[in-house]
């Protein structure tokens, strides 16, 4: 007797984008949703950067001569908000987070796939809304703090606009934030610790704890500034009995936690891209996770160093001198371990390694400069002035951007199955940090000098050292060209990179390049030590170490 | 036999040091200083400088030393050495930099009162010197001259008004209004600024003190200029598209000079009120 | 869960719309409840927010002469009751669809959005007989911002709860077994509840 089986019927039709296409549309997939992030945070990141252009283009000469005045405003105020909203917050958060984070926990996904999907798709719309209301009416010309009641004089369309499309991304920013904290605390896999997870899981933990704790109150600021230009209320307006000062305080207990939601994961990719490429284990885990605490909490309590000459009371402004301070302190512990990771170690000199150790030294240096602004008296002098904007663009750029890089050099083999062309990626680092430190190192000194910042005019004196920086500023425009080429070219003729090029441990490594949609065909790997890296003490002739097993991922045949 | 690494170690940071602590003292980055207080500032600035030239040299220097030193070598796959940790090492760059930072916290508390910053707000002396009524509270104020103020140095009292986009000083005592702000060399003055339309800042480099200008608080800022000169004011608040332009001058003068300056630009003495309308 | 003859686009297709939900209560419990609690923390900061800009603007900010910051205290607590009650009332009904009483517990959740709706009732006939604008001085504005920013929650807290009370019918979500719309909305109201609170205390006691 023959047994006729019906041929199976085909597979129905598929209501899912597949391909490139998927990048498109709602997907759920958290490998998806990082690179749309990611992507979306660039194209961002290149507005941005022509915003930032035509700022420095203005600088070339002393006197308001390339854009109408209040045009120039506009300009300053997307700038800010479009890098800080649009391409930080989105990128280290958004992008690393998601496609990492899973991995890491050993999980398929994030705990909230469909939230995942709405809080990014927040972002295209916020972002053009913003970026539209410069062709609409004019776009919001008080800055990105959009400091009352400047804020209530300007043409108030398009300050309703910028305030509509921060809240939009602060909410985008606060669901990721409530997924990370979920994911990261309740879909562990079986058998993976708290203290055994990548430092990076640590790092989102604590910058989630600061984004859910912070994001909500800048949300219900803007929403009084908006009733104050709508409803005509007087919160913030002085002339109607309001207190300009009390939006500063509200406005900054967010915006400075913000500095550390921009910087606390760049933190953690740096402490997962240092070991690898030393072939060391990280240095000091328990006190990295309790530095991320640290910071986290004084993050807190720091805000009104912003308001130094705002009239404060003195004991006031005592409290949070002493309170910035002590957040150097945490943050150098880290950079001590960076540094001890190094140390020792066989290290490779490409280009992750390289965005990674001009990450450490730029931020040391805007780390410095923040130390010294910490201290009241010496602030009175450089508050509001070019001082200030070097500072902060060596810890945003210099800081938080290099390792955006890094991390691209670092996790593009993984996502994409192919290598970067190290030597374009060596080029881009040399024009980027001579670009960056030329462009802003100079501006340190026109702040002491008298420079202030916002301005379109300035005193001549200030005319060369401000070429100086509009060439930097070109360099890094330059700098983009490298880069850009070595993405696309790369995606089709790169080497293959195979599973873990790197040799490495985390488990995003331990699977394909790229990743299936389940992350690993099978079960999760437990990774319990992130960090193994390193050869016994008997094999070198150096000082004790803990007695650990070999993982022999030097064993060039030895298949990870 | 090599030197041992300690002695170089040890060669290395104190050159470190030496080097910090010269540049700080001798690599000028700030504009000259012609007030009282701008000194105390200097100070500070070189203190801070130097710890951190120390500081960058330091650890740029780790960074490059570490990437030559230990760089990979073609074909080695191994690995580095397995060092996790080390705690009395982890301590003690925890305890330096707190210790550091403590000591930066405590010093810049000192200069700021050396600076006048300290001065309670409200407090009757910062009213009696700039002549307003105790109307309102006070909201702001640098007073170094409140700080160890000597009763019998009279204080010049200056009304500033910040508005989109300029400064005004009026001279309440000689009824002087003007542009531009006059005042005499080793005197005391006291602004009481205030804003018509939106938050300014006033801010005078060589003087090393700005103070924010925020509508509805009025706002006292004082100093004694130290050297005679024209200094740039400088608006240090975005105010609106023209916040570039917004500067105006201070103009330290020799005492003598002011006078005349004051005598010239009063008000001539009214006239003999009329007693009536004459039809 | 996947056939050994489908093609790796089947697979792949069979397993993505599932792959959120695939890791589940089987290994971690169900953590949507602590994600909702996250995200009331994050609700409750803006509040912290409007709490700490009226009580600096109280410290500081002169009213203009004539103004008070005195309010009529009767209908408002008789809110207070209302809500608090009305706790009670919604934790009753989660007890009754514990016990697997459904009816009991649609009829325990009916009651909740009455009392919550008569909350907003009351609100509105205070709004109604208070001598102040919105735009009036500093305190009305922020009175009315920070009840208005309550009332708009306890109007999708009374929303919420009718729609509990439709997927418990009959061959609904709540009531084939899925308690988890209950206890959410149970919580946000908790929530909105214990906001309150905190607003009698400071705007209207204080």
């Amino acid at each position: 007797m023959t047994l006729t089986l019906s041929p199976a019927s085909p597979p129905p039709a598929s209501l899912q984008p597949q391909g490139w296409l998927r990048y498109l549309s709602f997907s759920t997939d958290h490998k998806v949703i990082g690179l749309q992030y990611l992507v979306c945070g660039f194209l961002f990141y290149l507005v941005g950067g022509a915003l930032a252009g035509a700022i420095r283009t203005e600088l070339l000469t002393p006197i308001s001569d390339f854009l109408p005045r209040e045009t120039y405003n506009e300009v300053l105020t997307l700038h800010g908000t479009v890098m800080i909203f649009l391409w930080i917050v989105p990128v280290v958060n958004g992008a690393f987070g998601n496609y990492l984070i899973p991995f890491y926990v050993g999980a398929r996904d994030m705990a909230f796939p469909r939230l995942n999907a709405v809080a990014f798709w927040l972002i295209p719309p916020a972002g053009l809304l913003l970026i539209s209301s410069y062709f609409i009416a004019s776009a919001a010309q008080s800055g990105w703090t959009a400091y009352p009641p400047l804020s209530l004089t300007t043409p108030a369309t398009g300050q309703i606009i910028w305030i509509l499309s921060v809240l939009l991304l602060g909410g985008s920013s606060i669901f990721g934030g409530i997924n990370f904290i979920a994911t990261i605390l309740k879909l562990r896999r079986p058998g993976l610790k708290l203290m055994q997870l990548p430092m990076y899981c640590w790092a989102m933990l604590g910058t989630s704890i600061l984004v859910v704790l912070s994001t909500p109150v800048l949300a219900g600021t803007l929403v009084l500034l908006s009733f104050d230009i709508i409803a005509h209320t007087g919160f913030f307006n002085p002339s109607l009995g309001g207190n300009a000062v009390v939006y500063q305080h509200l406005f900054w207990f967010y915006s400075h936690p913000a500095v550390y939601i921009m910087v606390l994961p760049a933190f953690g990719l740096v402490s997962e891209i240092l070991p690898v490429h030393a072939r060391k284990p990280l240095f000091g885990y328990t006190t990295m996770v309790y530095s991320i605490m640290g910071i986290v909490f004084l993050g807190l309590i720091v805000w009104a160093h912003h308001m130094f000459t705002s009239g404060t009371p003195p004991w006031m402004r005592l409290f949070f001198t002493i309170a910035t301070s002590f957040i150097a302190v945490p943050t150098g512990i880290k950079f001590f371990n960076w540094l001890a990771t190094l140390w020792g170690g066989k290290i490779a000199l490409n280009s992750a390694m390289l965005f990674s150790c001009g990450f450490i030294f730029n931020f040391v240096f805007g780390g410095i400069t923040g130390v010294a602004l910490a201290q009241v008296p010496f602030d009175i002098h450089v508050h509001d002035t070019y001082f200030v904007v070097g500072h902060f663009h060596y810890i945003v750029y210099g800081g938080t951007v290099f390792v955006i890089f890094a991390s691209i050099y670092h996790w593009y083999p993984k996502v994409t199955g192919r290598l970067l062309n190290e030597p374009l990626g060596q080029l881009h680092f040399l024009l980027t940090f001579i670009g960056f430190n030329l462009c802003f190192a100079p501006q340190h000194w026109m702040g002491l000098n008298g420079m202030p910042r916002r301005v379109a005019e300035y005193d001549p004196q200030f005319e060369l050292i401000n070429q100086v920086s509009s060439v930097g500023a070109l360099l890094m425009a330059i700098s983009t060209l490298p880069f850009l080429i070595n993405v696309v070219l790369s995606a089709y003729r790169g080497a293959p990179a195979g599973d873990n090029p790197w040799n490495a441990l985390t488990p995003e490594w331990l699977t394909t390049s790229p990743p299936p949609v389940e992350n690993w065909h099978g079960e999760p790997p437990l990774v319990e030590e992130p960090y193994g890296y390193g050869v016994e003490p008997g094999e070198l002739s150096l000082a004790a170490t803990s007695g650990r097993e070999i993982w022999a991922v030097g064993d060039p045949d030895r298949k990870p | 036999m090599r030197i041992p690494a300690a002695i170089l170690t040890l060669l290395a940071g104190m050159a470190l040091v030496l080097t910090g602590l010269w540049v700080g003292q001798n690599i000028n980055l700030l504009p000259e200083d012609a007030s009282l207080n701008a000194p105390v500032y200097d100070e500070l600035f070189k203190v801070l400088f130097s710890i951190g030239t120390i500081l960058l040299i330091g650890i740029a220097g780790l960074i490059v030393y570490s990437l030559v030193r230990f760089r990979r070598v073609n074909g080695d796959h191994g690995d580095g050495v397995a060092i996790e940790g080390n705690l009395p090492l982890e301590i003690l760059w925890t305890a330096i930099p707190a210790i550091v930072v403590l000591f930066v916290g405590i010093y810049s508390y000192d200069i700021y009162e050396r600076m006048g910053g300290m001065a309670p707000l409200n407090d009757h002396s910062m009213h009696a010197m700039h002549g307003d009524a105790a109307e309102g509270r006070t909201w702001a104020g640098i007073s170094p001259v409140a700080q160890g103020a000597d009763a019998s140095e009279p204080t010049l009292p200056v009304e500033v008004t910040a508005m989109q986009f300029a400064f005004i000083f009026h001279y309440p005592e000689a009824d002087i209004t003007s542009g531009e702000l006059h005042v005499p060399v080793g005197q005391p003055v006291a602004l009481t600024m205030k804003a018509n339309d939106v938050i300014h800042a006033f801010w005078v480099p060589q003087f090393r003190l700005k103070q924010d200008i925020i509508p509805g608080q009025p706002t006292l800022l004082s100093f004694t200029a130290t050297k005679a000169g024209r200094y740039p004011i400088v608006c240090a608040e975005l105010c609106g598209p023209y916040h570039g332009g917004m500067r105006s001058t201070v103009i330290v003068d020799e005492p003598q000079t002011f006078a005349d300056w004051v005598a010239q630009n009063s008000p001539a003495p009214a006239p003999a009120a009329p007693t009536a309308i004459q039809s | 869960m996947t056939s050994l003859s489908s093609s790796p686009d089947q697979r792949r297709e069979a397993l993505e719309p599932q792959v959120g939900e695939h890791q589940g209560a089987e290994h971690h419990g169900d953590y949507r409840m602590f994600g909702l609690a996250t995200f009331l923390v994050a609700d409750g900061m803006t509040f912290a927010g409007f709490f700490a800009a009226y009580l600096t603007f109280r410290a500081v900010n002169p009213l203009p002469s004539g103004a008070t910051y005195e309010l009529e205290l009767l209908l408002p607590t008789i809110n207070t009751v209302i809500l608090l009650v009305s706790s009670f009332t919604f934790h009753r009904a989660g007890a009754a669809l514990r016990q697997n009483d459904v009816t009991r517990c649609q009829r325990w959740l009916l009651i909740t959005a009455a009392l919550g709706f008569s909350f907003l009732a009351g609100q509105m006939k205070e709004y109604f007989s208070l001598p102040f604008g919105l735009t009036d001085n500093l305190f009305a504005s922020t009175f009315y911002a920070i009840t208005g920013f309550h009332g708009l929650h306890v109007t999708l807290g009374g929303l919420m709860i009718l729609i509990v009370w439709w997927q418990s019918r009959r061959g609904g979500r709540v009531s084939n077994g899925d308690h988890f719309p209950l206890e959410a909305a149970e919580l946000y109201w908790h929530f909105v509840d214990g906001i309150w609170v905190v607003l009698y205390g400071i705007l209207y006691l204080l």
